[in-house]
């Protein structure tokens, strides 16, 4: 046994280390289900903010849904919305304090339903912040009820039998509808299942936050997701389904990229 | 001194912007003041009256159901407003327009043809102007140098050519009002 | 002496708002209660102390940017009148369970539904009494006066962040629209970051320095022991609110042997109410609640003791009597008279509701 802890100090040593948790994650083990893309996602904010020593000047804005405690992961200073309003406050937080980087961070039903107003005008707005956008096509929290972005067919506690468009409409796309807004200068999607899927959602989320210091707009990510327990999968299933079904409709890659629309290239009445 | 008036008439003619020069007039010589107006969808083309209120003292309720004078502009606020003279108050009216005139006997009742005079002034824009120094002239409650204060601090700066004309108007309604007695 | 003006309830919101040193407006349009803002987008704010002005898409946005902009420490206010008051009653809930402090207008028109768009008084029970979810109350400033909606704006503010917790001036369309002489406050600066730091730092969300603690403004907390004690402490709060902010106006209570309890517009009408019932004999004085919350409980209970009876006068079907009805429990009569609709009672006629319900009942 002493001869296996020896053995240990020799390996743990600064020098060696390959990998580390990013210092600003809290020591907090998350409530998250094995196997939930909420834990990837936080990683990969935290790690941006911790690059680009940002810390200090971070304000998030966390949702209702799963990640209602998103603060108490990444240590920074946080407020927490009411159910799809958090782009309302990150709006407030960035007119009042333009020098700071404001990310919300939402589900689908949080962004996509109940606060659709919230987020089309905020975008529409070009309000200087990110907005991280989680869709796992479910209700997590409230226990795997139809969410905006739920797959026609797919069973939730709501749509026992699947959904049925004509009974409860259509799947929402709302990233390529925001894409649409002249306030957005970025509008990606992107996944969380592979190593090289989580690289390239950093590099997204990375570029987001560069956009807020540039003061260029809205930048907004998606995230496609899974929801294991709500899905009623395996974690490894859970991938395999998303990849299956929810891909094709909700395909992987930038919608737009480059700036929010000059206002000089509008119609200007007042001139 | 406490002065309850009620003034009204169409949207259009002016009658918000003459109760606020007079109330304006009033702060100027240092009177407790209150311009409570109709407000609402009849403000867009119909109907528009506004209540005045001038004194030395506290003023209490800022809307009224009876006035020391009602100056009326038209003959729906006639039907409406001629039974709301106080007995022994005044109530002062442009004939133009007015298919019934008032009947009362316990009242005071003075005309000014304000809309003509207006079309012979050549502006008829001046109107409320000529309405308001007919008024003055019989309830003189307002200086005249504290109505050209008035209209100093009610007028917006781009509007204060304005004023020499304004004046002249108040003048002619001054110089036009006169009493009417019913037999 | 400060600034003369001659000004609309609504305007000198703005105006003071802007003078009192407020960080941020958000707002949605409402009648009676727009010129709010349209006066601050005229004076353009933003040019000189740097205030922001902002027109939301709806009146829970409004409320929601309250949230974040009071959350990181800024004074910041919203105004709407009684349908817009409703839609922000979810976020009011949250503000108060976060303890933000905040200012709120609400310049009630007549309901309910869309209802009408003349004075009211019908919302004493949505804003005093709550109207979101939960044991939570705000503080509710009734001014009657012009001059009044001038001075409760910075009132409001100090209150508000003497306490954490959310104010409201609860007006109506007749105060908001009408005009009277008004003494404007100088100019005072915006609080500056440093300011901030010493007044809210310890809460606001200002960026997690590496000397402290990260800030967290929430109002969720799922362990229902952490979440009674914070009930506890919210209820400790309303009672040194009760405690020491009560305020009133009483005219001539002295030898009275009836009381009119009115506030706002109906406290206006009743000073003419009881000029009318002296002249008939009547001793008559008003007790004039400023707070509504707190409400001069005590107060009224004092005059219980020398008076012959009450009457409320309120712009509703009677909702604030309840209150003077517990201060006053059960010592003398106390009776309601109200009208509804937008429709404002002559004073005449509340001296023949105090012969009716009071005098002769």
């Amino acid at each position: 046994m002493a001869e296996i802890t020896e053995a240990l100090k020799n390996i743990i040593k600064p020098e060696n280390i390959v990998s580390q948790k990013s210092s600003v994650l809290t020591n907090q083990t998350m409530h998250y289900c094995p196997g939930c893309s909420h834990g990837v996602i936080h990683k990969i904010i935290a790690e941006v903010i911790n690059e680009m020593e940002i810390q200090e000047d971070t304000i998030g804005v966390a949702p209702v849904g799963c990640s209602v405690f998103a603060y108490n992961y990444i240590d920074i200073d946080w407020q927490e919305a009411a159910h799809g309003r958090a782009p309302a406050l990150g709006t407030a937080i960035n007119r009042l304090n333009p020098d700071k980087f404001v990310f919300t961070y939402q589900g689908d039903g949080d962004l996509a339903a109940i606060g659709t107003a919230e987020t089309l005008h905020a975008v529409n707005r070009g309000e200087n912040m990110v907005m991280v956008f989680v869709n796992n096509g479910i209700y997590g929290m409230t226990g795997g009820q139809m969410a905006p972005t739920t797959m026609q067919g797919q069973v939730t506690a709501t749509t026992p039998y699947g959904r049925n468009i004509d009974l409860h409409g259509y799947p929402l796309k709302i990233t390529e509808m925001l894409a649409q807004l002249p306030g957005a200068c970025y509008v990606t999607r992107q996944s969380v299942e592979t190593p090289a899927a989580v690289r390239k959602t950093k590099k997204a989320i990375r570029k987001a936050f560069e956009n807020t210091k540039k003061k260029q707009g809205t930048s907004f990510v998606e995230v496609v997701s899974t929801c294991n327990s709500g899905w009623k999968m395996s974690p490894e299933a859970s991938n395999n389904w998303m990849r299956d079904n929810m891909f094709p409709f909700y395909p992987i890659g930038d919608i737009k990229d480059g700036e929010k629309v000059n206002a000089n290239d509008l119609p200007n009445v007042g001139k | 001194m406490t002065e309850e008036i009620i003034i009204a008439g169409f949207g259009g003619q002016g009658v918000l912007s003459m109760g606020k020069i007079l109330a304006y007039s009033g702060v100027m010589q240092d009177q407790e003041v209150t311009w409570m107006p109709s407000y609402g969808p009849e403000m867009r083309g119909g109907t528009a009256n506004v209540t005045v209120i001038l004194s030395d003292d506290r003023i209490s309720s800022p809307i009224l159901h009876e006035y020391d004078t009602a100056i009326i502009l038209n003959q729906q606020s006639m039907d409406k407003f001629e039974k709301t003279v106080k007995i022994g108050g005044t109530l002062i009216y442009d004939p133009n327009g007015i298919i019934h005139p008032p009947t009362r006997k316990d009242i005071n009742i003075y005309k000014i043809d304000g809309a003509k005079k207006a079309a012979e002034m050549g502006n008829p824009k001046t109107f409320n102007m000529i309405i308001l120094g007919g008024y003055l002239k019989i309830k003189p409650v307002v200086l005249p140098e504290n109505v050209k204060k008035g209209l100093e601090k009610s007028l917006p700066e781009r509007h204060h050519k304005l004023i020499p004309l304004n004046l002249e108007a108040i003048q002619l309604g001054q110089d036009s009002i006169e009493a009417v007695h019913l037999t | 002496m400060g600034e003369l003006k001659l000004m609309k309830g609504n305007e000198v919101i703005a105006e003071a708002a802007i003078r009192c040193g407020c960080d941020g407006y958000f707002g949605y349009p409402i009648t009676p209660q727009s010129e709010v803002m349209e006066t601050l987008m005229n004076n353009r704010p933003w040019e000189t102390t740097g205030m922001v002005v902002l027109q939301a898409e709806s009146e829970t946005a409004s409320v929601n940017m309250l949230y974040g902009g009071a959350a990181t420490g800024k004074r910041v206010m919203t105004s709407s009148s009684s349908p817009g008051i409703s839609l922000m009653t979810e976020g009011l809930s949250y503000l108060a369970g976060a303890e933000l402090p905040c200012l709120i207008l609400n310049v009630q028109r007549g309901g309910p539904g869309l209802g009408t768009i003349q004075p009211s008084q019908a919302d004493y029970f949505q804003c005093v009494k709550g109207g979101g979810h939960g044991d939570y109350k705000l503080i509710v400033l009734a001014p009657s006066s012009v001059q009044e909606m001038h001075d409760f704006v910075e009132l409001g503010f100090d209150l508000a962040f003497k306490y954490r917790n959310p104010a409201m001036i609860l007006s109506d369309g007749a105060i908001g629209q009408m005009m009277e002489k008004v003494e404007l406050a100088p100019q005072k600066a915006r609080w500056t970051d440093e300011e901030i730091q010493e007044i809210s730092g310890s809460w606001a969300t200002t960026g997690k320095t590496k000397d402290r603690k990260q800030n967290v403004v929430t109002s969720l907390e799922l362990d229902s022991e952490q979440m009674e004690q914070n009930n506890l402490k919210f209820q400790a709060k309303y009672q040194e609110i009760q405690k020491n902010e009560v305020r009133y106006e009483a005219i001539d209570c002295e030898d009275a042997d009836y009381i009119f309890v009115a506030y706002g517009s109906s406290a206006r009408i009743c000073q003419k109410s009881m000029q009318i019932a002296r002249e008939k004999g009547y001793k008559v004085g008003i007790l004039r609640p400023i707070t509504l919350f707190p409400f001069p409980t005590e107060q009224i209970a004092a005059l219980a003791d020398k008076v012959k009876g009450f009457l409320t006068v309120e712009l509703n079907a009677g909702q604030m009597v309840e209150d003077v009805r517990l201060s006053v429990n059960g010592k003398k009569p106390v009776e309601h008279f109200g009208r509804m609709g937008g429709i404002i009672p002559s004073p005449s006629e509340v001296v023949t509701a105090l012969e009716q319900k009071v005098i002769g009942g």
